[in-house]
Order: C-alpha cells, then structure tokens, then sequence
C-alpha cells in the first residue's frame, strides 16, 4: 500500500495509505481530506475531482486517457500539472507521490 | 408524546446519496444539534450508478461504493440507523416512528426516500431468477447467475437495461433485451442517440428489440423464457429495467402534497416550514425547464441536498442548477446536460460514424439541452451555455471546426 502525501490548500499535509488499485480521489475522499467533491464518484463526468500532481511524479502516471484531458480543459485553475484524481489508479510505483488540492473545484 | 431523543435534532429517513449529502452539507452550513439518518438498508450510504456499471462487472469492491468512510459519520457526530425503517411522520407532535415503536424528535425533518422499482404485472412475474437493480442486495441476487454462457432477458432497454446488457454482454452472457416502445431510452434521449446505442448495442452482440413487450414469464418454479408476440426467449435470469416509483408514502400519509414525487419549493421545502425533501422523491419547480418535475440523478440528489441542508440550517437558498446525468455503456461515455422539451430544434454537431457527437436542443434560438457521447467539450460548454440562456446560430453550432470555447465567448 503505498503513501500519498494530499497537501490541502491551506498547505496543511495528510499521509495516507491508499490501497494498490484505488484511486487517487478515493484515497482522499475515504480519509476525510478536504479539497475534493468528486461528485460523480469517479465516472470522470463531473471534473470536480482536480488536483495538481507534483512534477517530479507526473512522469510516472499512466498517460490522461481523451475523455481526462478533455473533461479537465473545463476545471478551474488548471495547469501543466493538473489531473482528474478519479483517473489515477494507485500503484506502488506511486510510492510517496504528492498531490496538491486546488482552491476550489468549481 | 414525548420523543426518545433531544430536541433540537435534524431527522433525515433515508440513508442514501442526497440523506448522506444533507447530512454532511448540515454540518457546513453550521447545524449544531443531533443529526440522525435513518435507513432502510444494511448499508451506510453508497454510490449507486456503480451497481449497473463496474460493480455488475466486478471491477470495484464493496467497500468502494461508500460515499463516506464510518469515521466521517463519527467525527461529524452524525448518527447512522441502518437496518431501520421509518414508518410514520406526525408533523404536529415532530415525531418520526421507527419500526419497532420507537420515536424520533424533530425539529427539522428531511425525507429523502428515493424510490422503488417498478415490478413486472404480467403472468409469471412471480418467479425465481426474476431480478430488479436498485440496491447492493440486487446485485448480490443477480451475480451467482451472472456468468458466461447464461441467457439473460432484459425486460426495458432503459440506462439501467442497457448499462447491464453492455456489461453482461462483455461477461459472455447471452443477452436479449426487449422494450416495448421503438426506440431504447425513448424518454429520456433523441432519437439520433437511441439509433447509435441500438447499433452499438446490435454490434457487440445484444439481440435488441423493439416494439417487443413481455407477454409472460414461463417456468414452474424458476423462469425458463420470457414470452413475447413473436415467441418463447429462453432465459435463465431475467433483468427488470422499466423505471420507478417515487417513495412519498410517509409524506403523503402526513398530509403533505405529493404528485409524482413530493412537492417541495425551490428552497426544497414542502408546505411544513420544518419538513424538507430532496433527491429522486420529490417533485420541484425546476427554473431551467420552467416547470415543475421530478429528476433522477445523482447531481439533483446532491444539488438539491445542499439546498434543504441550508434551509434547514436557518440559511435558505435556491436550488437552480443545470440538472446533468451520465449513463456508461461500452467505450461509450453519454453526458446529458439541461432538459429537453418536444418543439425544440435538434442541431447535431459532429458524426456519430467519428464516436464522437452531440446533440444540442435549441429552444427559441437559445440552448436548452445538450446530450453528448465521448464529447466533454460539448457537455461542459453545453451546461454554461444552457445556464447562461445562451443564443447560438445554429450553423456555427453545428461547426466542428469551430471549438465550443469560441461559441461561448
Ligand atoms: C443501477 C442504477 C444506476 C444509476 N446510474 C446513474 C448514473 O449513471 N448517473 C446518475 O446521475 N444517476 C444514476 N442513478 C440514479 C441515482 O443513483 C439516484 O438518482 C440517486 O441515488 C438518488 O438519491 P436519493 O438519495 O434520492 O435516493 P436513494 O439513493 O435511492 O436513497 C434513498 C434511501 O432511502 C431508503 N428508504 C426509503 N424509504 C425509507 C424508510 N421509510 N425508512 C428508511 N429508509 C428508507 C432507501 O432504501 C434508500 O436506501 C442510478 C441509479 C441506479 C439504481
Ligand atoms: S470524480 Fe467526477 S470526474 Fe473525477
């Protein structure tokens, strides 16, 4: 089970165990971290899951299927970095990796 | 009559998306009482798009259809009945009954009571292997029947029917799906969608058909084929899909208005100032469509949630957003934003041949509606310009070549 470090937008950090084949989102939402809606559980429907994912780790996902990065163009604040966390499947590849909270997902 | 708990307490009957989203928005919105959620079900509150989707498949544990882990409840001091049924409302002592006598003091109420399937009325709709989708036991029925080689019967080529038959068709089940009007999703899509999803459907193997109600279900003990005009199908499971009924037995038998769902104000209130009602029970004045109906998705039940959480928080506010629903089939990913009325201009923007498309529904020049397949641009943009009241020309409207982030601007 590796650990995902979530950083909240207040900067306030939380170091979680998310089991292998969850998702990011998931892993977020079932520990009581704040920042998420994910209002659409992970059907990629609603884009109200946004993260940033640290650069150094960015390389390492499996790339944002058309229907990610055609959802994610229309959250806010999105940047290079940005990803739906609903569509990033938890690995022990993953092992560390640090995920930032937007300010707000609408 | 004196009630078990302290005054003071919101009481939420149903443990399910909007009773779980109510609850949580409660305590944002400042609520300090007692909160307790009653629930019919073993379960605490879950996700249910999944139960026709990846859990069917078995791609997703149980435990990842909870919406909320156990410790939320608990720091949220949200308190769970599971298992528990409520089973009368007396708005003027504030009193909800559980099963078993106890009572429950209010001083806000929230139903949210979701609905129920509608059963088959035909002969032999009593028999073993006859199956509904609406809760996590339903799927537990169906799975030990839900393997390769089997003949499934699907009874409604609605989301729910079609959801199933894309994912039991994928399993290797031999799969039958009869509707009854001539086309699948004839209420809810247009015409262009449900003639791309019968295709879709007939090409990966789904013997779909139209104009083809059940006459009967045969068997002795346990269904053996589902008759119909043209004939006996045989079947070993037979799949129900052919809509609901909203719960609203509790409201209406304490006097409060219910016609296709429990009428409630834009505030997502009914006529009690204490009594509040949200998700797929009610019945509201919905300021898109100008009308007042009933919705069934997850976004209302969350929506509207938030509404009555807030009014029952002492802060009311409007619920107005632009209903949206998505239904997954195969590769097929539909996304439905705004409602669509009879009368309106169908304008049709990319080839469905490309995978990609959407239709748009422009009422007196100005989008209304929007139904999309593996289109996001069209259905995130649709839902602000629907929003927006925005006028579009219908040519440009139909240009792929022009981006949907130019049409808005
Ligand atoms: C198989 C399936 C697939 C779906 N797919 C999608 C989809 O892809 N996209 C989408 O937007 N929507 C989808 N939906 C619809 C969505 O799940 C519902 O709109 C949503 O669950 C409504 O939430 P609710 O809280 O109003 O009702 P529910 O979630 O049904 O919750 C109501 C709860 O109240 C309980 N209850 C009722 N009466 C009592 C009582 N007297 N005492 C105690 N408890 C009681 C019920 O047992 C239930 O647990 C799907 C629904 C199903 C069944
Ligand atoms: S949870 Fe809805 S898009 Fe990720």
């Amino acid at each position: 089970m590796p650990k995902i470090k979530y950083i909240e937008h207040s900067g306030k950090e939380h170091v979680i165990d998310v089991p292998n084949g969850w998702s990011v989102m998931e892993g977020a939402v079932k520990n009581l971290i704040p920042g998420i809606d994910a209002d659409c559980g992970g059907a990629c429907a609603c884009a109200t899951c946004h993260v940033y994912v640290d650069p150094q780790w960015i390389g390492k996902l499996a790339p944002k299927e058309d229907m990610e990065q055609t959802m994610l163009d229309f959250a806010n604040g999105v940047e290079a970095n940005s990803r739906l966390s609903c569509q990033i499947k938890v690995t022990d590849e993953l092992e560390g990796m640090v995920i930032r909270m937007p300010e707000s997902q609408h | 009559m004196a009630g078990s708990e302290t005054s003071g307490a919101a009481v939420i009957i149903g443990a399910g998306q909007a009773g779980a989203q109510a609850a949580q928005s409660l305590r944002t919105e400042g609520f300090k009482g007692p909160i307790v959620m009653i629930g019919d079900e073993a379960y605490p509150p879950y996700q249910r798009p999944p139960l026709s989707k990846k859990f069917l498949a078995g791609e997703l544990e149980e435990e990842r259809l909870f919406l909320r882990p156990q410790a939320f409840y608990d720091e949220a001091k949200i308190t769970l009945r599971l298992n528990t049924r409520a089973t009368a409302i007396d708005r003027e002592a504030h009193t909800v009954s559980l099963e078993g006598g106890e009572k429950l003091t209010y001083a806000k109420l929230l139903i949210a009571t979701g609905t129920r399937v509608r059963r088959l009325t035909c002969p032999g709709s009593h028999l073993k292997g006859i199956c509904d989708l609406r809760n996590i036991d339903d799927v537990r029925r169906i799975q030990p029947e839900f393997t390769p080689g089997k003949r499934m019967v699907i009874v409604g080529g609605g989301y729910i029917g079609l959801e199933v038959a894309a994912v039991a068709v994928k399993r290797g089940l031999k799969v039958t799906v009869l509707e009854m009007a001539d086309r699948v999703m004839a209420r809810a899509v247009s015409e262009t969608l449900s003639r791309y999803y019968e295709d879709f459907h007939r090409k990966a193997g789904v013997d779909l058909r139209l104009g083809e109600p059940v006459a009967a279900v045969e068997g002795d003990d346990h269904v053996r084929a589902v008759a119909t005009a043209s004939g006996p199908i045989p079947a070993d499971l037979v799949l129900v899909g052919i809509g609901v009924i909203p719960n609203v037995e509790l409201a209406a038998e304490a006097g409060l208005a219910c016609d296709n769902g429990i009428l409630v104000d834009e505030h997502a209130r009914t006529a009690d100032p204490d009594v509040f009602a949200a998700g797929d029970c009610t019945n509201h004045p919905c300021a898109i469509a100008g009308r007042r109906l009933r919705l069934e998705s997850v976004q209302n039940a969350i929506e509207q949630a938030k509404a009555a959480a807030a009014g029952m928080a002492g802060k009311p506010r409007v619920y107005a957003e632009v209903p949206w629903f998505w239904s997954d089939q195969y590769e097929l990913k539909m996304q439905i934003a705004g409602l669509a009325e009879p009368g309106d201009t169908q304008i049709l923007r990319g080839d469905p041949a490309s995978g990609k498309f959407a239709v748009f529904y422009l009422r007196g020049g100005v989008v209304a509606a929007v139904e999309s397949v593996n289109a996001a641009p069209e259905f995130m943009m649709g839902r602000q310009m629907i929003a927006k009241h925005l006028a579009v020309a219908p040519d440009r409207l139909a240009d792929v070549n022009i981006p949907m982030k130019q049409l808005i601007s």
